[in-house]
């Protein structure tokens, strides 16, 4: 028993659980900004296993390590553009179009994977990113090795994190793209184009699932191999709920997510064979069932999320 | 120059609309209709709902663009589908169905769409001082922080406004903008109106209602059917020139023919109940239906009319209290109870309770009796009783509609409620809740609901008519009451009470007597 208390105080843990948050943290985020402006974005895990992919695959073939992101990024705006141009305009059911995309995205992937590479057996590597320690910070007991030693894609998840908040509260930007998800006539009655807005949004959206995906490739391993995103999206869009549809809430059930997937694992190690290791992993999605249904009942989401508009319809 | 009517042109027009004509396929919803604004006026736009002047004015703005004709705003064309050009050039808009976003704070609300969409920051602390500036200007008082979802009707209306004005607009249009304000918050627009067209805006009030067209509008311009049909000053008009230009006939008020007060048909005695929907429920109300008569309920809205409208719907029980219906005290009761018991419901809110939008008609005229011998057999519905039946009522109550398979939400609002009453009177009710059974219908349309209230009546039906309109009440009802936060005033018979005793009533003076 105090086995399993004690992991919560090894650094390791939580190095753990904050490199598992890193790639939920890019996805959420993107899902968030898209459900902000009412679009639900079910093609997720296919963006993300997309994005796995091109980032990937940029640097296998001699690209630096961050134009590996941002190829990742552009592959995700168009795959976001696709699912705008489906659901905005054109007002097509957004789960039939994100199931989709997900499709999609995930099979041309392992087309493309297959075509690039076909005489692989085993999984190509890279020289993925390293952990990048601060000093001084990064000394601190606990704290230190979780948040400041690791790798410079892990910053960059936080850093976004400061971004979309900053872009979605205090500009004018954000607040078009929140009103468009609240009440689009509202924003056509202010001169500001609807459709310009949701596709633009689902765009960045998309981009960040696809940058999540590639840190899977690019940070927490180093290949690309079938099944690694393994429903990560689906995760995320939980999230979201979980976060009320607020940057801020949605960063902590991430890394609190995380931290149930890295205390599972570890608590298999200590309880040995005592107890079958399919309860492990299903822990964090319990937890996850029990937070959603603490903390989402109350969240007010966006008032015309998966509600197409289309102008001078009465 | 001079326009038809040889009302001299005395000012510059800050606003030409000049031959509009707008088809929607075989309807001609404007048939070129021109129109000139001048500074500093009031231009109210008179006709009945569907005679055109949403659209006229949804082509002025760009959300529609039009088939023919031109709009000049200060001397220079608007293109034509665009309402950012209709921003910029100074027409500000606030619609019959407020464009809000609900989770959002009235600064953002307002703020939105102004500063630059790339600029890194939003100017917070500049869009605040301004909106104070406008709102102590011109008497709109708002809290910038508070959230849409919690304000009234009338403060939304305020936010409206003030977007605006806070893109400098200096024409304004107001779409019905008193549908759903109540007398005291309507004589505080007026007074903003005022306060406005005193500073050089220019205002198109668009109305069906004659009183408020009078009183604050400097010249009516009238549409039936998509044509002008007239134009009046203010001044040298009367209501019933107006009434005549509008709807094409005079229309007489309904004769109220002398009833014998029947046997009680509904009785609550000191009923307590929990509020349905808002705040306020019943505290102690007592009330009496009798065959052959009208009770009207005034009072200003959420005073507990929706509770009590509830409570004779079968929705809502009563904690305490008696409640007999024809003299039989009440045990189970539940929706399907009161229709069995003979109470026929008008509700409140035709879109959102008493119809299903995306439903047919023949579907919507079965819904409170899909279950009856009539329209259903071994659980099987019979579909050609009940189109039968919608076919009967689409006769009976002059529904316009493309057919009984036409989906209830493309009705306009008054053959809406045209159907809902023809449910509610065919099977001979002995009880009927009308609940707000005219809000937001023209002149003619109103005198139909009227006319079939009054039918009900003189067959020996109890009518309870719940109304915020004061006119309504007095024209129809044989008792009045009227309720203040869930207490209801013992009723007074016809002419008892004046106008005057009404409305302090309403404000909740002497309802502690009460």
């Amino acid at each position: 028993m105090i086995e399993a208390l004690e992991i919560l105080f090894t650094a390791s843990f939580w190095v753990a659980a904050i490199r598992i948050a890193s790639p939920l943290i890019f996805a959420t985020m993107g899902e968030l900004i898209c459900e902000r402006a009412g679009v639900l974005n079910l093609g997720i895990e296919g963006i993300m296993v997309a994005g796995a992919f091109t980032g990937w695959f940029t640097v296998y073939a001699g690209g630096d390590l961050w134009t590996g992101i941002a190829v990742a990024a552009a592959t995700g705006a168009a795959f976001g553009l696709l699912h705008g141009t489906l659901t905005v305009p054109l007002g097509l059911s957004q789960h039939v179009v994100g199931i989709g995309i997900t499709l999609l995205a995930t099979s041309l992937t392992y087309f493309t994977y297959r075509l690039a590479l076909p005489e692989v057996t085993s999984p190509p590597k890279i020289d993925s990113f390293q952990p990048l320690e601060i000093p001084l910070l990064s000394d601190i007991p606990l704290v230190g090795p979780a948040l400041f030693a690791q790798t410079p894609f892990t910053y960059l998840a936080f850093a976004t994190v400061a971004v979309v908040g900053w872009v979605l509260y205090r500009t004018p930007l954000g607040l078009a793209v929140r009103a468009v998800g609240e009440n689009p006539a509202a924003v056509e009655a202010q001169g500001i184009g609807v459709t310009a807005t949701r596709i633009g949004a689902v765009m960045a959206g998309s981009a960040l699932m696809a940058v999540g995906g590639a840190f899977l490739t690019m940070s927490a391993f180093n290949s690309f191999f079938f099944e690694m995103v393994n429903g990560r999206g689906w995760i995320c869009i939980a999230l979201v709920v979980f976060g009320s549809w607020r940057p801020g809430k949605a960063l902590l059930g991430a890394v609190l997510f995380a931290a149930f997937d890295a205390y599972q694992v570890r608590l298999q190690q200590v309880t040995g064979g005592v107890i079958p290791y399919q309860l492990f992993l299903m822990l964090p999605y319990v937890l996850s069932i029990l937070a959603l249904i603490l903390v989402a009942r109350r969240a007010t989401y966006p008032k015309a999320l998966m509600i197409p508009y289309q102008k001078g319809e009465r | 120059m001079t326009v038809a009517t040889g009302i001299p042109m005395t000012a510059t027009p800050v606003l030409h609309l000049h031959n509009i004509t707008k088809r929607f396929g075989p309807l001609v919803a404007n048939d070129a209709i021109s129109l000139e604004l001048r500074r500093g006026e009031v231009v109210a736009l008179l006709g009945e709902n569907g005679a055109g002047k949403t659209t006229l004015m949804n082509i002025l703005f760009g959300h529609y663009v039009a088939d023919e004709g031109t709009v000049e705003a200060f001397g220079k064309a608007l293109p034509p589908g665009d309402p950012r050009a209709a921003l910029e050039a100074g027409v500000g808009m606030v619609h019959q169905h407020f464009t809000l976003a609900d989770n959002m704070t009235v600064l953002e609300n307002i703020a939105l769409g102004t500063q630059s969409s790339w600029s890194p920051r939003f100017d917070r602390a500049t869009a605040l001082a301004r909106i104070r500036t406008l709102a102590a200007d011109f008497g709109l008082a708002v809290e910038p922080d508070q959230t849409v979802a919690n304000l009234t009707v009338g403060e939304r209306q305020r936010v409206e406004i003030l977007k605006a004005l806070y893109r400098d607009a200096r024409v304004l249009i107001l779409d019905e903008p008193t549908a759903v304000l109540t007398p005291i918050e309507t004589e505080a627009l007026f007074a903003t109106l005022k306060k406005l067209v005193a500073s050089g805006l220019s205002v198109i009030f668009i109305s069906h209602k004659l009183n408020e067209v009078l009183a604050i509008s400097d010249r009516v311009l009238v549409l039936r059917a998509g044509r002008l049909s007239g134009e009046r000053e203010t001044k040298g008009t009367t209501r019933q020139e107006l009434a005549a230009l509008m709807i094409g006939q005079e229309i007489a008020p309904p004769a109220i023919a002398e009833t014998a007060p029947g046997p009680i048909l509904l009785e609550c005695e000191a009923v307590c109940a929990p509020p349905a929907s808002g705040p306020v429920g019943l505290d102690g109300v007592s009330l009496t239906l009798r065959g052959g008569e009208i009770v009207g309920l005034a009072g200003v809205s959420g005073n507990g009319q929706t509770t009590l409208a509830a409570l004779l719907s079968g929705i809502h029980r009563p904690r305490s209290g008696r409640f007999r219906i024809a003299g039989e005290a009440v045990e189970a009761w539940s929706p399907a109870i009161a229709l069995q018991a003979g109470v026929a419901r008008i509700p409140e809110d035709r879109h959102a309770v008493g119809t299903i939008g995306d439903m047919s008609v023949t579907e919507n005229v079965i819904a409170e009796r899909y279950r009856s011998p009539r329209f259903s057999r071994h659980g099987f519905l019979d579909w050609a009783a009940a189109r039968g039946f919608a076919e009967e009522l689409i006769r009976d109550y002059d529904v316009k509609c493309p057919s009984p398979e036409a989906r209830v939400r493309l009705l306009s609002g008054g053959n809406m409620q045209k159907l809902i009453l023809g449910r509610a009177l065919d099977p001979d009710p002995k009880i009927i809740l009308a609940n707000q059974p005219t809000r937001g219908l023209d002149v003619g349309a109103i005198a139909y609901v009227h006319r079939r209230l009054l039918e009900a009546r003189a067959r020996g039906a109890a009518v309870l008519l719940i109304s915020e309109d004061l006119d309504e009440i007095l024209t129809l009802s044989d008792h009045v009451c009227v309720m203040f936060k869930g207490r209801l005033s013992p009723p007074s018979a016809r002419g008892e009470r004046s106008v005057r005793d009404l409305a302090e009533l309403m404000a909740g003076h002497g309802m502690e007597a009460a």
